[in-house]
């Protein structure tokens, strides 16, 4: 019997060489990136070293920088922390309960995946600004949003929301309902089964969608800018500065501001990694 | 402590899970729940937990009515189907949740829960797993850790949902003798659900038979398996024959033919004949001698102690298993003569059945007893 | 059974949920803060862009520049997407069917651009081919325009949308396995057989997903398009950047109507998303944050 399969000891066993395409379809991927983001990634890297430390250190020490990288940081911290603490209430509600519209609630959390950032942050501009809809009834109040560090945690909370949301949001449906009646015929009240067996069990979870709106947050630019007012040392952001560095045809300096973003990202994405990878050894799940 | 079930209902979703069921249980006794899916004996279960309300009826703890209490405060240790472990919590630590969880006033102290948990460790023989995680345990270690856990709070019950339900055949056996063993140490009332009616009749003092919301009947694993109820109390607990007959004026007959069993007194219709498979007698030689039910042999299979045989009876070729002892191997093909030696009929209607007494057993014409259906 | 009434069953809660307040309180808390920043956004988008009615916003949709920037923003989609779906499936099918060495690490590196700022992306192509660069005199000398021009929008939209597709579908490629192409093949199916009739089939709700995802971005990318267009009214301004521009000319009514359209396609994704979810559930990688 003419066969072109492998013998029959290893029929049974998953070989993956049987199934081809893959010195095309890994070759044309490893190419890809590598001329996409890898190529241009390095020449930021290599730039910023052709700079040479003493000049890299005076453009990356100027006060401006510094003081936009707090901005950006400062911020962006500030609204992924607003976004944990709503994000998980936001993800309890669409998961545990039922109501009308959930569906639609559910589809719009991915809004800001999907609203193009110049979209979001003229909206967002407008709405809280001094004659906004929200931005007026908050300065009778005494209160600026708009134009100020408080306008950027806005623009950072619309952001970052689906990342808490929906990292949270697959955890959350997997928890067993026989976990929490296990604390329950223990003695535990609700309130304890939350704080000491449910909120543990989705630290990780958390964590890792604090980690990636902070991510994105310090990264941001579209939807910031028009709400941020930009005032140098009080409200300008880092990848602003950036780009005004670039407008003033000042490109090592900008290339320094982009190295040490590069830098604040490539640390945050180690850290989302390594608790994913703690998480998944400590409780078989990622 | 013991409990009682009074009368109680559960619908879901206007569907009823349980009807009318009221069961007693001593303190001490180790009772089974058993039957297929769907019977309710999980939403029973969960009942007594106060995990479910019922819709009508009380479930007594003692003399308190534990139908005005709350999960938290009825006391009960609740082993899950999966044990539903706190995965980011040590051995030690899940084990001592119940206690740490305790109102200020009521809570033993660090190291009184500490001590607690570590003697529980030991007793469900986990001694040096302490620092574990679930995850790093096998499902044996991890049904034991749930035991402890649900013992710490000392209970007034112990229930158990398809305690081993999730586990393979070999470590099945042995935590089912250590249970049975554990259970004769400590004396918690305990009730454990399971579908698996071999692990009820071996380790339960009483077997609960449930089936469609109902109890069929409650009673000790012998009597269960020798004078059962009704015909799913038959078929379900142990192995057994069943032959589509019909009666008329006192005569059994299968597709037609008499055969050389009576029914006297029961009403002409159609009834179910039912008996275990090894009480059956043959004869092999001369059919016209004994006419029994004309039977072919299909299949025989040596399994050790004994013989079973598949055999085609009556005109309408019904296949049916019967066991025989080792010394009678009547070749395939061949044709018999079979007859059951210990057997009961089932009417449809299901309100009456009949059964030969144990003792009329041996004679081949036994009277029929007319029984109530158990509530 | 009159004797046997019990008295109306006690009120206690399940054990897995919340007192009825306490859940009420929840859903508002909930409601109040997406309402606040993500339905009203939405909702002032277009309330802004039909402030002066349907025909000044039809005008401010369909003036000369507007047209432009539409244009090029549907041509640069229909660059980057194309390419970014040959990519996806190529990385999927090697990472997905096949076990090698440094497969952990080749996730991480798809995943880097979602971890870059926008504006970065945009600097890394304004390192490579600006003036200062190693390319720059070369591309000058041949008249090649790559930043301020066409290819430059191109390539860092490519960059900002690069993961897309391929996020979706490795996870989704990984979860079907093997075993339906293995037996495809073992019936004498070729490689491109196995893929067109076996494969794509099983993904394509996944694909059309990430597609939807990839073309939102592509055409609303803002930030790093923004550091490489050099802001050419009709030459090389895209939608987002007309947006930016009407609205720092402080023409509202305008921006907010090129807005409107973005906003639409926003919740066209939105919606084509739900309608995938309800009919295919099965059909999806788990949701994910991007």
């Amino acid at each position: 019997m003419a066969t072109t399969h492998a013998a029959p000891a290893g029929w049974w066993f998953r070989r993956p060489s049987i199934i081809p395409g893959f010195g095309l379809t890994f070759g044309f991927a490893v190419t890809y990136l590598a001329l996409i983001v890898l190529i241009p990634l390095s020449g930021l890297v290599i730039r910023s070293a052709d700079l040479g430390l003493a000049e890299f250190w005076r453009l990356a020490s100027d006060p401006r920088t510094i003081a936009a990288l707090r901005v950006s940081f400062g911020t962006a911290f500030v609204a992924a922390a607003i976004n944990v603490v709503f994000g998980v209430v936001v993800a309890w509600v669409l998961v545990r309960y039922r109501f009308p519209g959930r569906r639609l609630v559910d589809a719009l959390v991915d809004l800001p995946f999907a609203l193009p950032t110049a979209v979001a942050g003229i909206a967002l501009a407008s709405l809280y600004a001094p004659n906004g809809w929200i931005g007026a009834p908050a300065a009778a109040l005494g209160l600026k949003i708009a134009f100020t560090p408080l306008g950027i945690v806005i623009a950072l909370v619309f952001v970052g929301l689906p990342f808490v949301v929906r990292t949270v949001q697959p955890v959350m449906e997997e928890i067993d309902r026989e976990v929490e009646e296990a604390a329950a015929t223990l003695g535990a009240s609700r309130l304890a089964t939350l704080a000491r067996v449910l909120l543990p069990g989705l630290a990780p979870a958390i964590l890792t969608g604090f980690a990636l709106a902070l991510a994105r947050g310090v990264g941001e630019y579209g939807s910031v800018i028009f709400i941020a007012g930009n005032i140098p040392y009080v409200s300008e952001i880092a990848p602003l500065l950036v780009v005004i560095r670039l407008e003033e045809f000042n490109t090592a300096a900008a290339t320094a501001i982009g190295a040490m973003m590069l830098a604040i990202a490539f640390a945050l994405l180690f850290l989302i990694n390594l608790l994913q990878a703690w998480s998944r050894r400590r409780y078989g799940h990622g | 402590m013991d409990l009682r079930i009074k009368n109680v209902r559960k619908d879901f979703d206007l569907t009823p899970a349980l009807h009318d069921v009221s069961l007693d249980i001593a303190s001490g006794e180790l009772v089974a729940l058993v039957g297929p899916s769907g019977s309710g004996k999980t939403t029973l279960l969960r009942l007594i937990a106060g995990l479910e309300q019922p819709n009508a009826g009380t479930v007594y703890f003692g003399q308190d009515d534990a139908s005005r209490l709350s999960v938290q405060d009825r006391q009960v240790g609740f082993v899950f189907q999966h044990y539903a472990l706190f995965k980011h919590m040590t051995v030690l630590q899940n084990v001592g949740f119940g206690l740490t969880v305790r109102p200020r006033g009521k809570r033993p102290t660090a190291r009184e829960i500490n001590e607690r948990a570590r003697s529980l460790i030991e007793l469900v023989q986990l001694a040096g797993f302490e620092d574990r995680y679930p995850s790093q345990l096998s499902g044996g270690q991890r049904q034991r850790v749930a035991l402890a856990r649900a013992m710490a709070i000392e209970p007034k019950v112990l229930l158990l949902d398809e305690p081993f339900g999730a586990l393979d055949a070999q470590v099945r056996k042995d935590l089912r003798r250590w249970l049975r063993e554990l259970h004769d140490v400590t004396g918690h009332t305990t009730v454990f659900v399971t579908h698996d009616q071999e692990e009820a009749m071996e380790l339960a003092d009483r077997v609960v038979v449930m089936s469609r919301g109902r109890i069929e009947q409650v009673g000790a694993p012998d009597a269960i398996y020798d004078t059962p109820a009704s015909a799913f109390v038959h078929r379900f607990i142990g192995e057994s024959v069943e032959l589509p007959v019909y009666i008329e004026g006192g005569m059994i007959r299968l597709d037609g033919i008499a055969i050389p069993l009576s029914a006297a007194d029961e009403p002409d219709g159609p009834a179910a004949l039912v008996f275990r498979p090894y009480d059956v007698a043959i004869d092999e030689v001369d059919r016209a001698t004994y006419p029994g039910i004309a039977a072919t042999v299909v299949a025989s299979r040596w399994h050790g102690r004994g013989r079973r045989l598949e055999l085609a009876v009556g005109a309408g070729g019904h296949s049916m298993e019967i066991d025989l002892p080792p010394d009678v191997a009547p070749p395939v093909d061949s044709t018999l003569s079979v007859w059951p030696t210990r057997w009961t009929l089932y009417r449809p209607s299901g309100a009456s059945l009949s059964h030969p007494t144990p003792a009329a057993a041996a004679s081949m014409v036994s009277p029929i007893q007319q029984m109530a259906v158990a509530q | 059974m009159a004797d046997l009434t019990v008295p109306s069953a006690p009120v206690i809660r399940s054990a897995t949920t919340e007192a009825p307040a306490t859940r009420i309180a929840l859903v508002v808390a909930a409601f109040g803060f997406l309402s606040l920043f993500l339905f009203l956004p939405l909702v002032e988008v277009f309330l802004e862009a039909l402030r002066n009615g349907p025909a000044a916003w039809l005008a401010a949709i369909s003036e000369p520049d507007a047209l432009a920037a539409i244009r090029l923003t549907l041509l640069v989609a229909a660059i980057a997407v194309p390419l970014n779906v040959v990519f996806g499936v190529a990385a999927a099918w090697a990472i997905a069917k096949f076990e090698f060495r440094g497969k952990a690490f080749l996730i991480t590196l798809i995943d880097l651009p979602f971890s870059v700022s926008p504006v970065i992306a945009g600097l890394v192509y304004v390192i490579l081919f600006g003036s200062g660069s190693l390319l720059g005199p070369w591309l000058k000398a041949n008249g090649i325009e790559v930043l301020f021009a066409v290819p430059g929008i191109v390539l860092a939209t490519v960059f900002v949308t690069f993961p897309f597709v391929a996020r979706e579908l490795i996870p989704l490629m990984q979860e079907q396995g093997s075993s339906e192409e293995e037996a495809a093949l073992s019936l004498g199916a070729s490689g491109w057989q196995t893929f067109w009739r076996v494969t794509l089939p099983n993904i394509r709700w996944g694909l059309l997903y990430g597609v939807l995802l990839c073309n939102a971005r592509a055409m609303g990318e803002f930030g790093a398009v923004s550091v490489v267009s050099g802001h050419i009214r009709g030459l090389t301004n895209t939608m987002p950047l007309h947006i930016e521009i009407l609205y720092n000319e402080y023409n509202f009514a305008a921006s907010f109507a090129v807005a409107s359209l973005l906003a639409g396609l926003a919740l066209f994704t939105l919606l084509l998303k739900t309608l995938i979810e309800l009919r295919f559930s099965g059909g999806l990688a788990p949701s994910r944050g991007h």
